[in-house]
């Protein structure tokens, strides 16, 4: 391919990327180092709020905020170098749970940052290989059932892909909850009160059961088209040689399709360590909470309309080189076999 | 759809015009948008002022994360903003209201200066109700097996475990404990019911006292009589318990009351009776914080607009709305009479409960407690160590704002 003609097929992605990824990652990456202090003044005032009839009115100390000509809050600037990282990370909590007296891993669940990061680690790393096997036995059932159930089969195996996250969330919550449908029958079958959503580890056992039920369907679909293309020749000597349906599996099939394999590893494992709308869907954040929601909980204003922006930065920072480490021995693997292949 | 959308919308403001006649007494011309919460008593007030005319009202439960942002716009996304002590304070922190003084001088003679928020001397905001937690109980329940009606919370934890004995009920108890603001909010209450105070003059944190723990403790307590989901249970989640019999006490809002009564949603009508919030200690206030719900004009829009919003919002404030709404709220508002749902409130507020601080330094340490109570309702922090973490959290956020030095 010429130059020019290369440049100017990826020019509109590498504009795109540029202004929506790159640039607001270097203003990210800088934001996590400032903090916008608003100006208080403290003024004696009375200050009245209605009681019933009559007023309640109080002398108080009040903290106002300075406002300029505008009207508009003045706010400072500061830089405060790691410190929001280390608001985050807390490293001296660290430091004494795994000193000689402390508590070891039962302290860090106190602190926000490792909490998000156990639950969002645990969830990537189960669901992973679920929605791998799940696929692959999708796909291979599929390949061999009669043709004219295929079509039927793989529309509704390809449903829950297509259902939006937060309301298929949503839904298997709706289904849980208090006395929900499903509720109902497990404690019907099992003669127990049960309650899915009192404790933490029945809540993330459903998230985890949602995300495979969810995404195997894309596993499926890339594997089973995948299985098209195996080579029947080799297939049918090996069935000559008398290999059996396992062993074609793990000598041929599993081979053929490694490639695609760690193709559907590396999204699955971007997607799921970005895990959001589970938490979200399931309202599980006073029992379970992911990285990317907190993130999200910094942004959102709190009671006097502040956002953490920079705690908020520091920690998609660190959600950002989180998904980088994991990645890495995938990628590694890939560009190996690039190489080799070349 | 878009078709449908806007045949809808056609038949929605010919609703509204017709009506328009029949009870404002000015024909509005300027379009209106206001955005409040969607308890009964806003229900009421913003179809009254929908009879203006060219009002469009926005009841949204989550109000409280989206005013800020939407009144910051220039120009302002709504005209006029429903807010309570605790929203009042991020609008006045990022001065995105106008002060009323000229307004209320011009049409504002309805008011009484009960309802006026003033802040450096500058009325803010013009108050319609107050509401605070109240203590609701099923009469019928509780004259059946003979107990009293609770005035401390021992007492409530007494007539809980009968209650569960009974087996009346599928739980004795419900409560507004969902995980962050809610939960947050119950801590409050239990917390100047124990005579604690929040931060010192100094804006320094002080939760992590004897008070605190007993709060927490009380909370925890009282939660084992609930649903054992209860850390997602909201206002509007106690309220369904209430209306469909599953629950026969709770300290629930006091704007609440009004939807036990009604006879479209409710299975017991009439037979929760109301209360003054229990007390957590002798000789203590009722546990619960005075608050006040009332309309903020934006700053951020022209005078004009300003001065129709001002006139909508009189038109939903007025005597004719309380009248036809008397039992939606504890209205501020002239020509309420007080009925059997306000009783609870007004017990609470006279018998000294506090008012919720419209202050940055409460604000902060509201959420500070809402982000980690749950963990000490999960078991993974001791009162001591919740505390100490909240305490921690209220200084990160203080000292990010400016608040601390």
């Amino acid at each position: 391919m010429k130059g020019k003609t290369f440049a100017m097929f990826v020019a509109p992605s590498l504009i795109l990327m540029l202004t929506f990824i790159a640039l607001p990652l270097v203003s990210v990456f800088f934001q996590s180092f400032y903090q916008n202090r608003q100006q208080f003044t403290q003024t004696t005032v009375e200050s009245c709020t209605p009681g019933f009839l009559t007023q309640n009115c109080v002398t108080e100390v009040r903290n106002t905020a300075k406002l300029d000509a505008n009207g508009k809050p003045i706010i400072d600037r500061v830089f405060v170098g790691l410190e929001s990282y280390r608001q985050l990370l807390q490293p001296e909590k660290v430091a004494a749970a795994f000193a000689a007296n402390g508590e070891g891993w039962k302290a860090l669940e106190t602190i926000d940052f490792y909490r998000a990061l156990r639950f969002t680690l645990t969830f990537t790393l189960v669901t992973l290989p679920l929605v791998l096997l799940l696929g692959l036995v999708l796909a291979i059932a599929v390949d061999n059932t009669v043709k004219s159930l295929r079509g039927p089969l793989i529309f509704v195996s390809l449903l829950p892909f297509i259902i939006t996250p937060v309301i298929g969330a949503l839904s298997i919550r709706w289904l849980f909850i208090g006395d929900g449908i499903l509720t109902r029958a497990l404690e019907w079958m099992t003669g127990h009160d049960i309650a899915m959503f009192a404790q933490g580890w029945t809540i993330e056992l459903l998230m985890m059961f949602y995300r495979v039920w969810h995404v195997a369907p894309f596993a499926f679909v890339v594997f089973y088209a995948a299985l098209q293309t195996v080579d029947q020749d080799t297939m049918e000597s090996a069935i000559v040689d008398g290999a059996s349906r396992w062993e074609r599996l793990t000598h041929i099939v599993i081979p053929h399709l490694m490639p695609l394999i760690i193709f559907v590893s590396l999204i699955h494992l971007m997607d799921s360590y970005r895990v959001f709308d589970e938490v979200i869907g399931f309202s599980s954040e006073a029992h379970r909470i992911s990285l990317q929601w907190l993130t999200f909980s910094y942004l959102t204003p709190d009671e006097t309309g502040n956002r953490s922006i920079s705690r908020a930065s520091a920690s998609s920072m660190l959600t950002m080189i989180g998904i980088v480490l994991l990645l890495i021995p995938l990628l590694m693997r890939t560009w190996r076999d690039h190489k080799v292949s070349r | 759809m878009m078709i449908k959308k806007t045949l809808a919308a056609a038949a929605f403001s010919l609703l509204m015009s017709v009506s328009a006649h029949a009870a404002c007494a000015f024909q509005n011309t300027v379009p209106i948008k206001s955005l409040t919460a969607g308890f009964d008593a806003w229900k009421a007030v913003t179809s009254a002022m929908a009879e203006c005319g060219n009002v469009q009202a926005e009841l949204d439960q989550n109000f409280r994360t989206k005013q800020p942002a939407a009144f910051a716009a220039n120009p302002s996304l709504y005209h006029i903003g429903g807010v309570a002590n605790g929203t009042l304070t991020p609008l006045l922190n990022a001065g995105t209201i106008r002060p009323l003084d000229d307004l209320v001088a011009k049409y504002g003679k309805n008011l009484t200066p009960n309802q006026f928020i003033r802040v450096d001397g500058k009325i803010m905001a013009i108050a319609m109700m107050v509401n605070a937690h109240n203590f609701m109980y099923r009469e019928d329940i509780f004259k059946e097996l003979n107990i009293p009606v609770p005035t401390t919370y021992d007492q409530v934890l007494a007539a809980a475990e009968r209650i569960k004995a009974s087996g009346k009920v599928q739980y004795p108890l419900g409560g507004t404990v969902k995980a962050g603001w809610d939960l947050a909010n119950d801590f409050n209450n239990m917390f100047v019911g124990f005579g604690g105070t929040f931060v010192k003059p100094d804006n320094t944190p002080s939760i992590n006292s004897e008070a605190g723990v007993k709060a927490l403790e009380m909370i925890k307590r009282l939660t084992a009589y609930m649903d054992p989901e209860y850390l997602a249970s909201d206002s509007t989640f106690v309220q369904k318990q209430f209306q469909q019999g599953k629950i026969a006490m709770a300290n629930l809002w006091a704007s609440r009351a009004g939807a036990l009564d009604d006879p479209k949603e409710s299975q017991v009508v009439g037979k929760v009776a109301m209360a003054a919030a229990p007390l957590a200690m002798a000789g203590g206030r009722p546990s619960t914080t005075l608050w006040w719900d009332g309309i903020v004009i934006a700053k951020n829009i022209s005078d004009a607009e300003a001065d129709a919003a001002f006139r909508v919002a009189m038109e939903g404030l007025d005597e004719e709305m309380v009248k036809a709404n008397n039992d939606a709220a504890v209205w501020l508002v002239k020509g309420f009479v007080p009925g059997r749902l306000a009783m609870g409130a007004i017990a609470s507020a006279n018998g000294g409960a506090p008012n919720y601080a419209s202050t940055t330094s409460m604000g902060l340490i509201h959420s500070a407690i809402g982000e980690k109570i749950a963990d000490f309702m999960t078991g993974k922090l001791t009162a001591q160590q919740a505390l100490a973490e909240m305490e921690a959290s209220y200084l990160v956020k203080a000292k990010e704002q400016g608040l601390v030095k």
